[in-house]
This record gives C-alpha cells, structure tokens and sequence, in this order.
C-alpha cells in the first residue's frame, strides 16, 4: 500500500533545508564567486566587483594552473585508476579460493591501511619515505643508497601513500563481485580446457565489468578530492611537483586571500566532479 | 578441479609480498609508539615503554581535542541519522511526483568531492559570522554526510516489510508512533551501520575543521595532531606515533562493530542495490 499525501514533505523538510543552506547555496556561491576580484586583503577586499570572466582568463593563462591540472592527472590516473583499480583487482583475485586464515590476514592488513584515517596514513607515510625511513633501511640491505624519497620522488611518493590508503575499498568491492560468480562457469571452461588467462579474460573480467566500471567512477572522484594526504606530505612540493588542484586552491584561497581565483579553482573541479558523477550514475544504472 | 602446484605458491608468493608491503609502513608507528627512543626507521624497542601514551594523554589540550572530536562526530553522527530516517520514510513509503529526480539528486551529491566547495562553504561562514563555530562545523558536515545517509537509509527501509507497520495502525497507531516504534527498531543494523560510517567519515576528517575553526580551544583531534606534527613531529617520533595510535583507535573500534552489522560483504556500501 502507497500513500499519498502531504505529511511527506513534512518529513522531508529537515533535509532538504540542511541541504539546501549547505549543498546547494555554497554550491551557487561558488559559481557567483568566481566571476567577482572578491579578496581578503588589498584594495579588492572593500569593493567587491564582478570581474566577468577575468579569474578564468587568468586561469589558463596562469602557467601554475596547467601544472596543477598536469599533476592532478598524473595523480588520478597512477593512483586511482591504476593503482588502487588494477592492485584491488589483483589482490582479489589472488585471495579467491586461498586458505581462509590466510586470507583473512593479508585482507586485515590491507584494510588496516583504509580504516587508518588519512592523517594518520601520511604520518606513517612521510616517516616511511624519509631519509633515515624504513624504505631506506630495506633497500640498504640490498647495498642501495639511500634516496630522499619525499625530495626526489615526491609524485611517486604521495601516489604510493594513496594507492596504500585506499586500494582495500576496491579489493572489497571486487571480492563480493568475484564471489557472486557460480562456481560451475568456471569448472565448465576448466573441463573445456580453457587457459587461467582465457578464463580471467572471457568469464572473470567480464562478468565483474559492472562493478569494475562503477569502482573506477567511485575512486576517481574520491581520489579528485584528495587534500589532507598531499598537503601533510609535501604540501605541494617541493617547488610545484605535487601541487594538484585542491591543494593550488587552498594555497590562492587560504594562503595568498584570493578568493575570487580561489573559487574560479574550484569552479574547475566541481565541474569534473560533475562529469564524473555523472559518469559514475551512468555506471550504476540505477533503479529508483 | 585440478589446480595448478606451481602457480598457487606463486599467488601465494605475491600476496605474502603484497602483504609485507601493506604491513611495514603500519609497523612502523606500532612499534615507535611503544618506544622511548623513536627514530624514523622501523626498529624493535630496546625497552616498551607506555610514556609516550602517558605524555600525550598528560596535555589537557589534546584531551580536550578528543572530546570536541567526539562532540562533533558524535553531533553530526546523531543527526544525521535522525533526519535521514525521517527522509528515507516518504522516499520508502510514500508515492510522490519528485521522488525519482530527489532520489537520483542525492546519488549525485553523494559522489561530488566536498574539497571543491570549501572555498565558497568558508566565504559563506564569514559572511554569517558563522566561522570557528563547533555547532555550524558539525551542521555542515551533517549536511556533507547526508546524502550518503538518505540513500542508504531508504534502501534499508524498503527491505522493511510494510505489513507490520500497517498492523500497527490497525491497533490505532499513528504514522509517527510506527516508523518509531515498528520500522527504526527493526533496521537498526542499518542505522547503527549509518551511524558508524558517518561517524568515522569526520572523525577522519582534517580539511573540514582545518579550514572553518580557528582557535585551539576549538579544534578537534584531527587538527591538533597536525599541528603536533608540524611543532614537533620531526623530533618526537615515539609521541606523535602515540598519538596518531590513539586517534586511530576510535575508527578501528568502529570499523570492528560495523563488520558485525553489515550483512554480507561489501556490495558498494549497498547502492548497487538500487
């Protein structure tokens, strides 16, 4: 039985207000603000003006800007797409059909490093890659020098920590779809003497494809977002080596006041954030 | 089903280094929490010691972090579920005209990255004289968890069957009294599995607080611990591992209940159910 009626609404206002006053204005705000010079100090700080289209003029022609959009892209491809989708796979995969205890401990391990909160993740991260860090240590036994991670390699170093905070979410989400496939399929192609690799690449992959496509959307648009991880590693650096979008953002916002440009920035992302999400709705075919 | 000898040990061989690689830099702050001697490496301790723990626990300041921590996770946690069961009622059980559009709204906010509005989000606590206010802080962060707790809380309510309910009204029980008394009580594994995520979600969270309360009298654990290191995190190894151990305890804790909760595995935190 399904009501009608207009009690709904009623039930439905607190949210729908919290939303609106938090979600929503903010995100109008934020598309009124990056057409103004609005600033924190200097001249522009008392008279507010819309500027039209000048922070995003500024924008592309700001050489820092297209690095930040270079870096993001390496950060999200190395340690979204192919990091924490093809690792979590592969872990997946492997734990399938293994010892059970043994199982559970490699799949505790793994989790540990996502239920850590991210701060913490680039603590243990930043104390890793150092000079006298446990990296070093381990590659000394080997006879290397050591190498200053976090100086010389700081990409690889925040993609790692990233690929380490958040692969275990991908290899949970392949782990139910892996154990949703009947076990007969697979018999059946054994009987049939089909290869490991023909059964992974015409039954496994295929018949995950589904979750596969909806996880990639999902990492994608949490790994857009990262900040806290890059910003206590390096903090963008050194020099710009590190500095993607939310980081660049916070630095014209919150370090130089220009929150005019501040906004045009994240005008950029929500707007990947937007194609993205909608990408990832596609994905997930829903049913309402 | 004939497997392959060789091919096994070397899966297995993958995932024991796999493993190692996940397990070391972990090792590392589990190890120089306990030390009186902390260095950057991962080293065994000459000596356990707990002075480290004891120190950090000593400071009043970081006490009163972990209680604002609490307050406003907790806050925002209690919220939440308050207003998204009172959501997901009408959404399960209700026809109405916007319910599909509302519906794939709230998937749509579920996924947009909260980093890209902070900007405009603290423009706007300026405005209304709103900034290093703990109420607004966990009403915005209710609000960016919100989402998520609608669509995951009408989905738990639809599995709950609408006879009992409506044997409830039969014995002159109101609407109200119903989703109270018949429907939240028999999707509190739902609820508590909400409460927990969300909970843990701010917990975690740095940027949030970083950005909208400024003085240390309000600042949760998340911000202090930052702080601790960048005063003293390139020095007192062996406190800042502590201290990191014991703001992580809560989101392990947490984790470790809502495995009990949750039903069976990990189906996209259950939004693949549609």
């Amino acid at each position: 039985m399904k009501r009608k009626g207009p009690g709904a609404y009623w039930f439905l206002m607190p949210s729908v207000l919290l939303l609106l006053i938090f979600f929503i204005v903010p995100i109008i705000l934020t598309i009124g603000f990056a057409f103004t010079n609005m600033a924190l100090t200097g001249s522009a700080a008392q008279n507010l003006e819309f500027v039209g289209f000048q922070n995003f003029v500024n924008m592309f022609q700001d050489p820092d800007f297209r690095i930040s959009v270079w870096r993001t892209l390496t950060f999200l491809i190395f340690s979204a797409v192919i990091g924490q989708v093809v690792l979590g796979f592969i872990l997946a995969l492997l734990m399938k059909e293994k010892n059970m205890t043994f199982r559970r401990i490699i799949g505790l391990i793994v989790i540990a490093g996502w239920v850590t909160p991210e701060i913490v993740v680039a603590f243990c991260m930043v104390a890793f890659f150092s000079d006298n860090g446990s990296l070093n240590q381990i590659l000394g036994w080997f006879g290397a020098n050591p190498v200053s991670w976090l100086f010389s390699f700081p990409m690889v170093s925040v993609i790692i920590a990233n690929i380490w905070h958040g692969t275990a979410f991908s290899m949970m989400v392949y782990q139910s779809a892996l154990d949703e496939i009947p076990k007969d399929i697979e018999e059946a192609a054994v009987i049939d003497s089909a290869t490991n690799f023909q059964i992974l690449r015409y039954i496994t992959i295929p018949m995950v494809k589904g979750s596969i496509v909806t996880n990639m959307m999902l990492v994608t648009l949490q790994t857009l977002g990262v900040f806290t991880l890059i910003y206590t590693m390096t903090g963008g650096g050194p020099g710009t080596s590190t500095n993607t979008l939310p980081i660049f953002m916070y630095n014209q916002a919150f370090v130089n006041y220009q929150f005019g440009y501040g906004t045009a920035i994240s005008l950029v992302l929500l707007f990947i954030g937007i194609i993205a999400s909608l990408f990832y709705m596609r994905s997930m075919k829903v049913k309402v | 089903m004939v497997k392959h000898g060789a091919l096994r040990k070397v899966q297995y061989g993958i995932l024991v280094f796999l493993g190692i690689c996940f397990l070391l830099p972990l090792l590392w702050i589990i190890l120089a929490a306990f030390d009186p001697n902390a260095q950057q490496g991962i080293k065994v301790p000459d000596t356990f010691t707990l002075k480290n723990f004891s120190d950090v626990l000593g400071d009043p300041s970081n006490l009163r972090s972990f209680g604002i921590g609490i307050l406003l996770s907790g806050g925002q946690a209690i919220i939440v579920v308050v207003v998204s069961v009172l959501a997901a009622y009408p959404l399960s059980r209700y026809e109405m005209r916007f319910k599909k559009s509302f519906m794939l709204s709230i998937l749509f906010m579920t996924a947009l990255p909260i980093t890209a509005v902070m900007v405009p989000v603290f423009q706007m606590f300026l405005f209304f004289k709103l900034q290093n206010s703990i109420i607004a802080t966990m009403l915005f962060l209710t609000s960016s968890s919100l989402p998520y707790g609608i669509w995951m809380m009408k989905n738990f309510m639809d599995s709950v069957p609408i006879d009992l309910e409506e044997a409830s009204w039969m014995d002159g029980a109101s609407v109200w009294t119903g989703l109270r008394k018949v429907v939240s009580p028999l999707m509190l594994p739902g609820i508590a599995t909400i409460a927990i995520f969300t909970f843990s979600g701010s917990w975690g969270n740095f940027f949030v607080p970083y950005i909208l309360l400024q003085t240390p009298d309000k600042l949760p654990a998340s911000v202090t611990i930052y702080q601790f290191f960048g005063s003293h995190g390139m020095v007192e190894y062996g406190r800042l591992a502590a201290f990191s151990l014991l703001y992580t305890m809560p989101s392990v804790i947490l984790y470790i209940f809502s495995q009990r909760y949750m039903s069976k595995g990990f189906s996209m935190g259950g939004a693949t159910k549609g």
